[in-house]
């Protein structure tokens, strides 16, 4: 990657161990719009906020989360198109995993395999780090998963999560209301409240974005009108 | 051969090239963990460097994802590496045997360039091929015991070697069920 005049890494360490160019990438995602993810004891969802920049924008034609396989999706935070360039790698990853053992890729392997693309770009000549933390959710043999994906690299699997703007509070709110043995359909209710918790404005269905993966192993998004069920639920 | 919650998987012994007769203890038949083996039928170097590769897939397979192979994947995995070598190929025919998912028996053939054939029953290889298919299609019954399947698959596989000059100096085979494995020697025609 990188033409032939960087075949040096711009991602350099400071004299106090730190590596800048990921600590920036970090405050990148910080001030991205907040998404969080819940993982209950059947299924996972993961949710985010869609604030567009006018009311001119389409909002039907923007979709923040995307599935990677038919059982696993994705949110993130942080810069869009550097998100859908990993969704594009990972889904070739997915696929090409899949050609050669005609079995579907473990959740796990997944992350793992994407985490240590955005790490490339912190170690290759003339690129630099992701702005964008990923949340993956999954369904598979090992049951309900959630992983965060950071621009580094590094990879947690998480009970609940959150990141970008609202990302203290929102992780207060949820270490408060999270169960272990909690429902997916609990699990929704708190991340609208949770997403409410730090929203300007009037929280509607067609301002957030909510993905789920039941046992059924299917990931789906769900759609304006689901969502609105959801939310006069919470109300 | 499948049986009845086990499986069996046998080879001939011998090693040669064309008339002349190098080993009369060769190992043909691998196994890849305690519920899966492949047996490799065909130019002797091929046999083992494919089978070489092979392991080396596998146990970086169990170091990542922490499980054995089932055998369907592997049957994949062994399709996909033989057809990369579509125009110079390895000259091997495998047969994969295992137990899967609920230790439900699972055996596969294929050819050299990765054209897998499923069965129910029964899966051949080699330079007897043909007469093992006419002996295991007579001999085969659904639902054997072990003891039982490893009789029927001796007397198929000696009745076929033992008429092929290029096979034979007795067989090897391994009866696997979910909790042990039997390796046992058969001695037939020493010729």
């Amino acid at each position: 990657m990188g033409d032939s005049q960087y075949s040096f890494s711009l991602t350099t360490f400071s004299p106090s161990g730190k590596l800048v160019q990921i600590e920036h990438a970090l405050t990148a995602v910080g001030s991205g719009q907040t998404s969080l993810g819940i993982k209950a004891a059947n299924g996972v969802v993961i949710a985010t906020e869609k604030k567009l920049p006018s009311i001119l924008v389409d909002e039907t034609s923007v979709q923040k989360i995307q599935a990677l396989t038919p059982n696993i999706g994705v949110v993130y935070s942080g810069m869009g198109p550097d998100f859908r360039v990993l969704v594009r790698k990972s889904r070739k990853q997915a696929q090409q995993y899949f050609r050669l053992y005609k079995e579907h890729i473990p959740v796990t392997q997944l992350v793992r395999e994407t985490a240590a693309v955005m790490q490339e770009f912190t170690q290759s000549g003339g690129v630099r780090p992701f702005g964008v933390s990923l949340l993956i959710a999954g369904y598979d043999d090992n049951g309900p998963q959630l992983y965060q994906v950071d621009p580094s690299g590094s990879y947690f699997s998480w009970k609940a999560s959150a990141m970008g703007k609202n990302v203290s509070n929102a992780k207060t709110f949820l270490e408060k209301r999270y169960t272990e043995d909690m429902e997916l359909d609990d699990a929704i209710h708190t991340a609208i409240l949770t997403l409410k918790e730090g929203y300007e404005g009037q929280i509607s269905s067609n301002n957030i974005e909510i993905g789920i993966i039941r046992p059924d192993r299917e990931f789906k998004v769900l759609s304006p009108s689901e969502i609105k069920d959801f939310l006069e639920e919470v109300e | 051969m499948v049986g009845k919650n086990c499986f069996a998987i046998a080879s001939d012994r011998r090693l040669g090239v064309q008339l002349q007769t190098i080993a009369t203890d060769f190992q043909r038949v691998f196994k890849i963990h305690d519920k899966l083996y492949i047996g490799l039928s065909g130019l002797a170097t091929d046999a083992q460097t494919l089978y070489q590769r092979l392991v080396f897939r596998h146990k970086l397979y169990q170091l990542r994802e922490e499980r054995d192979m089932k055998p369907e994947t592997f049957a994949s995995l062994v399709s996909a590496m033989l057809y990369e070598r579509r125009f110079g190929p390895y000259f091997c025919q495998p047969v994969i045997a295992g137990l899967g998912e609920n230790d439900e028996p699972f055996i596969c053939t294929m050819d050299c360039i990765g054209a897998k054939e499923l069965a129910k029953d029964f899966v051949v290889s080699g330079t007897s091929s043909e007469s093992l298919y006419g002996a295991c299609e007579s001999m085969y019954k659904p639902n054997m015991e072990p003891e039982e399947l490893f009789e029927t698959v001796s007397q198929a596989l000696m009745a076929s070697v033992d008429r092929d000059c290029l096979a034979g100096w007795g067989g090897h085979v391994f009866i696997v069920t979910p909790t042990e494995v039997q390796e046992r020697v058969v001695k037939g025609r020493m010729d």
